[in-house]
């Protein structure tokens, strides 16, 4: 891998294990990554690869079998909000409000520091990044999708995280909505210039939103199978995008490799 | 759940204004106009309203109804069995005065029911502080589970009033016997309800806990109460309509001021008349226990 990036995030020889009733599942093999800082990169893979788990690795969900993980030259031994998740079904808990969902993070991780004023006036700046300030008192079950995955998103922004992890962040939501978040995301992105780490099955929203595309192998035993650079300025137009050669050889790359080379296991049988 | 009940007349309201707002909206420059769509609008609220009183009061009339006409029907000749007319007729002087207290033998139907009630907040009380705990604990601990599960899977069917012996054994008086079966019958539910929520509480959201380095305390009360209370009140509903079921037998069984007891010396007394209305007063007082602790429900319940 490259010398010159700094390895914000680095993963190092990690093999990853889970113990089943059949015996040991081998998930993940040799997987070594480095993400700079500010970088986005995006986790593409057939579904059972193992991506989701290497995302939960990094933030300390699971503990690898064997190999390290670090974050700013520190280990990884638990889950912290330094790296802010946003989950794939949202998890916001159904009892408390979009605000108070916001605030239950806001205040675990600055509440020591600051006032009650400043604490509130934090929640409501990040739900007003994603857009969604006019529904301070929703409960979740009152609110679409695509806006409790907006909220699940002010959820991990609103923490300041170090590193911002999404485990398909907009798999469940329709097309037209994911376009519209992921817009949202690259604008946020730029905005707040984090370091974010991305699961996806999605070729078009890979090469879109990151700089770099991990291509992950098959499973079990799964690893990084190659690693490309999107080579595309920012800010990035969806709709000029979509001729732009670059873009189009970038995405003919990675479903080349998932295609052609990596097809998935049950694709092959049938 | 909460939705559907508390948003439908709400959007049903709403659906009003918007309905006559275009007419409203032209009204300047035509001021006659808005009257006639109000007035048509008004008309059709009032049908709608008609029908659904329609659908919702006459059909459980309607079986009302039926009852008692078989009633009266099966009863018209006979000696030995009141009609509804003289159950009724005993009924009235019944509630009369339902608060007399002539000694501990004779007292009003009222005291006897307060009396039942009593027992089983008592019994039920002292369940819910053992169990719901207990119930929390084994949903946590595997090992807890293994431990006690056998144990309550064995017990658990054995009917509370066989356990009435070893209470007057134990406590030497009828009243916390009683209290004790109450106590045995209700703490079952709400031990297994209160573990099987505490077992599925999402993963997603002891992810949030952890990700959110939440301490035990903050987990405790921000995640897994939360998201356990609806089974613990799904296991108290349970409870007290399987205490209100238990405390009338167990009443027969050990005397004394309640509405088991009541009946029993009724029918020592052959007076069945007064069985018949413990029997309606009995179904009453289940009912609306059984209401409240489901509006309760819905008051704490979530969806997601």
């Amino acid at each position: 891998m490259t010398t010159d990036n700094s390895g914000f995030i680095s993963v190092e020889g990690v093999d990853m294990r889970f113990a089943t009733k059949k015996g040991s599942f081998h998930a993940l093999r040799d997987v070594n990554l480095k993400v700079a800082q500010g970088e986005f990169v995006a986790l593409i893979g057939h579904s059972g690869c193992g991506k989701s788990t290497l995302l939960n690795l990094v933030a300390g969900l699971l503990k690898p079998t064997s190999g390290v993980l670090l974050c700013d030259r520190r280990e990884i031994s638990e889950p912290g909000p330094e790296r802010g998740v946003v989950f794939q079904n949202h998890s916001l808990l159904p009892w408390l409000s979009c605000f108070d969902n916001v605030q239950l993070a806001v205040e675990r991780v600055f509440g020591g520091k600051e006032g009650k004023a400043s604490l509130a006036e934090r929640t409501r700046s990040a739900l007003a990044l994603v857009g969604m300030d006019h529904a301070l008192g929703k409960r979740p079950h009152e609110i679409s999708g695509g806006m409790k995955q907006r909220v699940g998103i002010a959820r991990a922004l609103a923490m300041e995280p170090k590193v911002l992890l999404l485990d398909e962040p907009f798999g469940a939501l329709d097309a037209l909505t994911r376009a519209h978040l992921q817009d949202e995301l690259l604008k946020i992105v730029s905005r707040t210039r984090s370091t974010v780490l991305m699961v996806t099955h999605d070729v078009d929203e890979a090469v879109l939103l990151s700089d770099r595309i991990v291509m992950m192998t098959n499973g079990p035993a799964a690893t990084i199978g190659q690693v490309m650079s999107v080579p595309l300025e920012r800010p990035r137009d969806r709709l000029a995008l979509a001729e732009d050669t670059t873009y189009m050889h970038c995405r003919k790359e990675v479903l080349d490799f998932l295609y052609t080379r990596h097809r998935h296991a049950e694709a092959v049988a049938a | 759940m909460v939705s559907a009940v508390f948003h439908s007349p709400l959007e049903a309201s709403g659906a009003v204004p918007t309905a006559a707002s275009p007419p409203g909206g032209v009204a300047p420059t035509a001021p006659t106009h808005p009257k006639p769509p109000a007035v048509l609008q008004q008309r059709i609220d009032l049908a709608g309203l008609g029908r659904s009183w329609m659908q919702s009061l006459v059909p459980p009339l309607l079986g009302m109804v039926i009852l008692i006409g078989l009633w009266a029907l099966f009863t018209v000749n006979s000696s030995t069995f009141p009609s509804p007319k003289q159950t009724f007729d005993a009924a009235w002087v019944l509630f009369a005065d339902p608060f007399y207290s002539n000694g501990p033998n004779d007292q009003g139907i009222g005291w006897n029911v307060l009396q039942s009630l009593q027992r089983v907040g008592v019994g039920f009380g002292l369940a819910a502080l053992v169990g719901i705990p207990l119930g929390f604990a084994i949903g946590r601990f595997v090992f807890l589970e293994r431990m006690v599960g056998p144990l309550i899977a064995l017990l658990r069917p054995v009917s509370p009033l066989a356990w009435l012996p070893i209470g007057l054994l134990v406590f030497k008086s009828a009243n916390p016997a009683a209290i004790w079966t109450i106590f045995i019958c209700s703490i079952w539910p709400m031990v297994i309800n209160t573990a099987v929520g505490v077992q599925r509480v999402p993963q997603d959201y002891l992810n949030v806990a952890r990700v959110l380095k939440l301490s035990e305390w903050q987990v405790l009360t921000r995640i897994l109460f939360p998201a356990v209370l609806p089974y613990m009140l799904t296991g108290v509903r349970l409870s007290v309509g399987t205490a209100w079921l238990v405390i009338v037998a167990a009443e027969m069984l050990t005397g004394g001021v309640g509405i088991g007891f009541w009946v029993w010396d009724e029918w020592n007394n052959l007076n069945v008349k007064h069985i018949i209305v413990a029997i309606f007063v009995i179904g009453i007082v289940g009912l609306i226990l059984e209401k409240a602790l489901v509006a309760l429900a819905r008051r704490f319940g979530h969806d997601d």
